[in-house]
């Protein structure tokens, strides 16, 4: 059996390529990709503990977090598609209207 | 049965009220009519007072009204309410009285200033206040008189506040008075921590269990902090300085407040707690000491000044000098009757002066008098009688007062004392006659029409040119103050000259109530009485000595002022340095500036306000407020806009989270 740090360590690494991606890439596409890839990371650690503890409550949260994402996704690719409609661009320096 | 005493500091309290928030649209009529309207019902109200008084019985003396509580902080409480026996009678009928001649006077005398409301709101508050003063039943009531009179002072000596020399002058005698108010409270907080009370009679009950004071203790110094406020009140030394720089008001104002009234109210604070002074024989003589030291050193100044008011400023603190010697002597009768017949005579010559300076336009410089008596005669008559009332001739009003004091002086022993008294007395008469001959006799020795005047009491308005006697608004005051002057001394005529010192012994239950047991007055043994017979010889003896002193001065200020005019200058110029030295006032004013005014300005300038309140204050304030815009310069950076660097922040943050947890679990 894959010992659970595997899990952890894996999902630590997935979590960071997220975090890194959000930070340096500017196309607003490959920045919602790597908000799901963070979503996911965390989705890994809670089953690896449900299945480590063996406690129904991580998987039901796991399902709860697909929801909130697909939920996301939906409303994120609409703004993001609006925002291309009127910007005509995906790169997130220049959608800074609200900068002061 | 009340007598409904709050009638009478309210009527000049709603005078002053009406003239000074409404005044300034009123015709100079309705304001003369509320201000003398109110004055006159409060005199008129105050002899109707009297009256009753008299037919009270004397179980019923003092009258004390109760009103309500004002404050009350554990087992202390004072109250508002009044005291009405002899002491406080007689301030209240010459308070209201010569106040009320004065409001009339004023009507004349102001008649070209600017600030006409003004100036009667004031007079009212003054009225009020010092009524306040002499009427309240306890001492923090009292204070309050005390500091009231002190504002009124303050706003009417600097009634022309445009001239910077009056708003000084206001200015030194308020904080003059500060450092005598501040003895005077020390003395009430003494009386708190004593006696749990200041209620009149609840202080002067307990201050009957104690013994006369054979050395310094407790009643001491209370009694010496007391005389440190009434110094202040009453310009004795050291604190006389603001009293002459006072005539910068109006000169009503100087007979009203810096004469006749307000300066007295120190003599009526000691004679009203001559229960305490009794008990302490060295306050006693303190007072004594500061009175007579006073009266001679003022009258030394009053001899070389050329300025109208100046000399009167100075007789005032001579004459207020004597009062303090009479009730240092533990006559405090002969204090406050001395106390009346000044309030008339002293009000009579500073009003007479007054109707001298108007009818010159201006003009105080005597040098610059001269030969007024035929162009002011009715004002030369009214003058002439004052100075021969404050000279001590008989059987004028201040030959009894100021007699009596010398008498009672020398009677108590107080032989070097006494003597320095009949000097002043001789110095009073001569620089008194001094004004008078250099006022009206000789030539007319100012500018006539069209020369140019320094206009001092700003009286320039309107133009002169020769002297003009005053109106009858003016005149009738004089007058009636003048017979005043003339009989005001009768009632108090001694039993040596045949009378019965009516005043004194009007006055005595007042000062017997309070006085020790030892001292208690007992009847007259037989050989007391062949004593007194003694005295009596000895008494007339005295007076003789006092009339001779007062000749010696009159005949003084003739030769030198009508017979050789010429030689005061030669004189002057003889003493050389010690006449320009007295004439500079001996140069006190100077000494205080160096040794007092300066230091403090000094430390004011230098810790207080640049170090402390510059540097300390002021750096706390600017110096959190730059720190805090210096910081949030620097964190504004962080707010950049850019999203991505939010999120960084949001990571590291998370990142330094997770660090303090690891390294929590490792320890």
């Amino acid at each position: 059996m894959v010992p659970l740090s595997y899990y952890l360590i894996l999902s630590a690494i997935l979590f960071a390529c997220g975090v890194t991606g959000f930070l340096i890439k500017r196309n607003i596409i490959t920045i919602f990709m790597s908000i799901e890839l963070m979503l996911n990371a965390v989705n890994l650690t809670f089953v690896a503990f449900a299945a480590e503890l063996r406690m129904l409550s991580g998987h039901v949260f796991v399902f709860f977090v697909m929801v909130v994402a697909a939920a996301e996704a939906a409303v994120g690719l609409a703004i993001i598609i609006s925002v291309f409609r009127t910007r005509e661009t995906l790169n997130v320096d220049r959608v800074n209207l609200l900068k002061l | 049965m009340s007598l409904h005493l709050w009638i009478i500091p309210l009527l000049p309290l709603t005078g002053a009220a009406i003239n000074g928030l409404l005044g300034k649209r009123f015709p100079k009529a309705i304001v003369n009519a509320i201000a003398l309207g109110a004055t006159a019902s409060a005199f008129a109200y105050a002899l109707y007072v009297a009256v009753q008084f008299m037919g009270l019985p004397a179980d019923q003396i003092p009258h004390i009204e109760r009103y309500a509580t004002w404050m009350t902080a554990g087992l202390f409480t004072a109250e508002y309410g009044i005291y009405l026996d002899q002491l406080s009678l007689v301030m209240l009928l010459i308070v209201t009285g010569v106040g009320f001649l004065i409001h009339i006077y004023s009507v004349g005398y102001m008649e070209h200033e600017g600030g006409y409301y003004r100036y009667f709101a004031y007079l009212n508050i003054f009225m009020f206040f010092m009524l306040t003063l002499i009427l309240a039943n306890n001492y923090l009531l009292m204070f309050v008189g005390w500091e009231g009179v002190g504002l009124a002072s303050y706003l009417l000596i600097g009634f022309w506040f445009l001239k910077d020399s009056a708003a000084n002058a206001g200015k030194k005698a308020f904080i003059t008075n500060r450092v005598g108010d501040f003895g005077f409270l020390i003395a009430l907080f003494l009386l708190i921590k004593h006696f749990g009370s200041l209620q009149y009679e609840t202080v002067f009950t307990a201050l009957s269990g104690y013994p006369v004071e054979a050395s310094a203790g407790l009643l001491t110094a209370i009694g010496l902090l007391m005389m440190v406020g009434a110094s202040g009140k009453s310009a004795q030394i050291p604190l006389y300085v603001w009293l002459p720089d006072a005539m910068e008001g109006p000169t009503p104002v100087s007979a009203l407040i810096h004469a006749a009234t307000m300066v007295t109210a120190g003599v009526y604070m000691v004679a009203r707690s001559n229960a305490v002074f009794n008990r302490a024989p060295i306050a006693l003589t303190v007072v004594a000491v500061i009175g007579t030291l006073t009266a001679i050193f003022a009258a030394s100044i009053g001899i070389v000044q050329t300025d109208i008011k100046k000399v009167l400023a100075y007789s005032t603190i001579s004459q207020l000098g004597y009062m303090f010697m009479g009730c240092g002597v533990a006559a405090y009768g002969a204090g406050i009757f001395h106390l009346m017949t000044h309030a008339f005579f002293k009000a009579l010559l500073f009003l007479s002066a007054g109707a001298i300076i108007h009818g010159l336009g201006g003009q105080q410089d005597m040098r610059h008098m001269g030969g007024l008596r035929k162009y002011m005669p009715k004002t030369f008559w009214c003058m002439t009688i004052a100075t021969f009332t404050i000279a001590g001739f008989p059987p004028l009003a201040a030959f009894f007062s100021k007699d009596e004091i010398l008498w009672a002086t020398w009677a108590s022993g107080n032989h070097v004392l006494w003597l320095i008294g009949l000097i002043a007395a001789a110095m009073t008469s001569f620089y008194m006659f001094r004004l008078w001959f250099m006022t009206f006799f000789g030539e007319y020795r100012g500018a006539t029409a069209g020369e140019s005047q320094h206009g001092h009491d700003s009286h320039d308005a309107h133009a002169h040119g020769t002297p003009h006697e005053s109106p009858m608004v003016m005149i009738l005051p004089l007058m009636i103050l003048a017979v005043l002057s003339f009989v005001g001394g009768w009632v108090g005529v001694p039993a040596a000259l045949g009378g019965s010192d009516r005043f004194d012994h009007f006055l005595d239950p007042v000062f017997a109530a309070h006085s020790p047991v030892e001292t208690k007055l007992v009847a007259p043994t037989n050989e007391e009485l062949a004593a007194h017979h003694e005295e009596t010889g000895t008494e007339l003896l005295f007076m003789g000595i006092s009339v001779s002193a007062a000749a010696l001065g009159f005949l003084g200020a003739w030769f030198l002022y009508y017979k050789r005019t010429d030689l005061p200058a030669k004189m002057a110029a003889a003493a050389g340095g010690l006449y320009t030295f007295v004439l500079d006032k001996y140069k006190v004013d100077e000494f205080y500036g160096a040794a007092v005014i300066r230091p403090i300005v000094l430390a004011s300038t230098n810790i207080l306000w640049k170090g402390i309140d510059a540097t300390l204050i002021d750096g706390a304030v600017d110096e959190s407020a730059v720190g805090a815009r210096d910081i949030s310069d620097g964190l504004r950076h962080m707010q950049s806009g850019n999203i991505r660097s939010y999120a960084g922040w949001v990571a590291f943050g998370a990142a330094v989270v997770i660090a303090f947890m690891v390294w929590k679990g490792v320890r």
